[in-house]
């Protein structure tokens, strides 16, 4: 059954020096159970799309197509609707561990609101039920550290208590926007886990978002890959990993460092990196959004926004040379 | 540089602090005489006694007596009285309206926030004490409009602060994350924003505090403020003014203890802020 259904979203931002869609065109689905990541340079549009669904864009953004969860089209909803989701129904874990807690407030009291607000537990039982949460996601002594203010905690263990927060309601779908990238490579794999272990035992949806194709590859079932805020490529973690197929996907992964890599004749790899920068949100070329920066670029590239072709069931990029970039691929 | 200790507590960190120790105790005397003035002053501060009047400093009247033969010492201190109480019910008005004002404006932006702060704009465009006259001329002299004149002078100063500091706490991540959490504006205003910024509001409230009593003190001089016989250290300058070369130590005692007074509370501000967020201090 389909949870959320994001259909045609586009993200405008008006900014000052015009608008600049940072999101274009973007369409998934995701069934309970299912896990999604979403892989892309900053700027890529990855963190919009997550704040698009939580209705959460800033003042200056638009928005178009539509987002269906549950049938609903969260873009439609008033504010005061969309409070009764978020945090109740959809779950969100920040990127900054740091400065997603609030530094006047006791952790536990922070993950006990949620409970209080959508629950409409009374303050014992939520404080309870908080620190039950607070154990599950790995806080030792949870009901010692329930009165423990957010300096008093290792950053990951306030991203535990971050995910404690986005779960206190039991939401079918959780939203972790680059949940690791501020913390140290063992805690990452620690979080990781955990976020693992939740969506198995608790059967909701997830969307990861990241920019650590390390952190997605053992994490999720589907991968969306993006570029200049529109899909370029997806399909199954598997067989995106196994044919590459777009070249901004292949630049991508040729630019992580691996470690002992060789060349056939023994000699060490040069880490390749993608030439030129991200274009400017507001200043889009017309046609394919990485021509400028793509080895394998024609005329017909910059004439019109190449369609996601599917390649295989459930595998699709959006590039006129395809063949050609599998080929050069395969080599 | 100092090298701060982060375990040291507010207090011991406030005592090393210069200006906090100074302001703090100016401020401590100010509040313990008024308090004082409320059981006990040395004579009965406005009792007049003509035969004694234009008395010099002795035993019997410390600070001597006025024209009309009151003891300076006790009108003095039953002045402080009347000081603390426009302080605290001015800043009071200011604080409550002005930090609900700024809020909303913060919580809203758009229009609301374009319309409030327009509006405190206006307000700022007279001169203080221009609108406290303004108001005053308008609702009729005496110590309670006199004292609600100098709170609505200081809501547009609280609405601005707490605008501008609410701003800064609405871009941090963690009110995002409340937001994600499913909670409302109204509710983040009140859990996430309104603690986040206390000690800018509380500094501002001891600097509103000295700006209250120097205002209540140009009112009264002025014959607006506070009426007789009530004591009051700006009654009490406009009238030694007249007899400033027959006596001019009538004139020196209340503005010494207006200077007192004002100085105390500023320093006292200062070094609360610097003690609140130790970097500002550091950068000085």
């Amino acid at each position: 059954m389909v949870l959320l259904a994001v259909e045609d979203l586009t993200v405008t931002l008006d900014t000052v020096q015009g608008p600049g869609r940072a999101v274009r065109d973007l369409s998934f689905e995701l069934a309970k159970g299912e896990t999604l990541g979403i892989v892309g340079e900053s700027g890529c549009g990855k963190s919009m799309t997550a704040l698009a669904i939580m209705g959460l864009l800033p003042e200056n953004a638009r928005t178009d197509g539509r987002v269906l969860f549950d049938g609903r089209d969260l873009l439609k909803l008033s504010e005061g609707e969309l409070c009764t989701i978020r945090g109740n129904r959809i779950g969100m874990v920040f990127q900054e561990p740091m400065t997603s807690l609030n530094p006047v407030h006791p952790i536990g009291r922070q993950v006990a609101e949620a409970l209080v607000i959508h629950r409409g537990m009374s303050r014992g039982a939520a404080k309870r039920e908080a620190i039950a949460l607070l154990d599950r996601v790995g806080i030792p002594l949870a009901a010692q550290r329930f009165d423990h203010h957010p300096h008093q905690l290792s950053g990951g263990q306030r991203q535990r208590v971050m995910i404690a927060m986005a779960l206190s309601c039991g939401p079918d779908l959780l939203i972790a926007d680059e949940p690791t990238t501020a913390l140290d490579v063992t805690i990452q794999k620690q979080i990781l886990d955990l976020l693992q272990g939740l969506i198995d035992d608790l059967g909701m949806g997830l969307i990861l978002i990241s920019h650590d194709l390390g952190v997605i590859a053992q994490s999720v079932d589907d991968i969306i890959i993006m570029y200049g805020g529109a899909a370029i490529e997806r399909g199954g973690a598997a067989t995106i990993f196994q044919e590459l197929s777009h070249p901004y996907t292949q630049g991508l992964f040729g630019a992580v460092p691996r470690l002992g890599q060789r060349r056939p004749d023994g000699q060490p790899v040069r880490l390749s990196s993608i030439s030129g920068t991200v274009p400017e949100l507001n200043d889009l070329p017309d046609g394919c959004t990485f021509a400028d920066r793509c080895e394998l670029v024609s005329d017909e590239c910059r004439a019109a926004a190449p369609p996601l072709v599917e390649i295989s069931a459930g595998h699709a990029a959006a590039c006129v040379h395809l063949r050609e970039a599998r080929e050069r691929w395969q080599l | 540089m100092r090298v701060l200790n982060s375990e040291s507590s507010f207090l011991a960190r406030g005592l090393r602090h210069r200006s906090f120790v100074v302001g703090g105790a100016l401020s401590l005397i100010l509040t313990g005489v008024a308090v004082l003035s409320l059981f006990w002053t040395p004579y009965d501060p406005i009792k007049i006694n003509i035969r004694g009047r234009l008395a010099s400093p002795s035993f019997e009247h410390w600070l001597g007596t006025d024209h009309f033969g009151r003891d300076i010492l006790s009108i003095i201190m039953a002045g402080a009285q009347n000081s603390i109480t426009v302080g605290v019910v001015a800043v009071s008005i200011g604080m409550l309206l002005g930090v609900a004002l700024g809020l909303w404006a913060s919580a809203r932006r758009g229009w609301t926030e374009e319309i409030l702060m327009r509006l405190s704009d206006f307000m700022f465009a007279f001169p203080a004490i221009l609108l406290a006259i303004m108001l005053v001329a308008t609702m009729g002299p005496g110590a309670i409009n006199a004292i609600v004149a100098i709170g609505i002078f200081a809501v547009p100063i609280f609405a601005r602060l707490t605008r501008g500091a609410a701003n800064a706490i609405w871009a941090r991540e963690f009110v995002l994350a409340a937001q994600a959490a499913g909670k409302g504006r109204f509710r983040i205003t009140l859990e996430h924003v309104l603690p986040n910024i206390t000690s800018v509001l509380v500094v501002q409230a001891t600097i509103q505090f000295a700006i209250a009593i120097l205002a209540e003190a140009a009112l009264s001089y002025l014959g607006i403020g506070s009426q007789p016989p009530t004591p009051s250290w700006g009654r009490m300058l406009s009238e030694a003014q007249t007899m400033i070369f027959l006596n001019p130590w009538l004139a020196v005692y209340p503005g010494v203890a207006i200077a007192l007074s004002v100085l105390g509370l500023n320093l006292l501000g200062d070094g609360l802020r610097d003690i609140i967020d130790p970097r500002l201090a550091r950068q000085r």
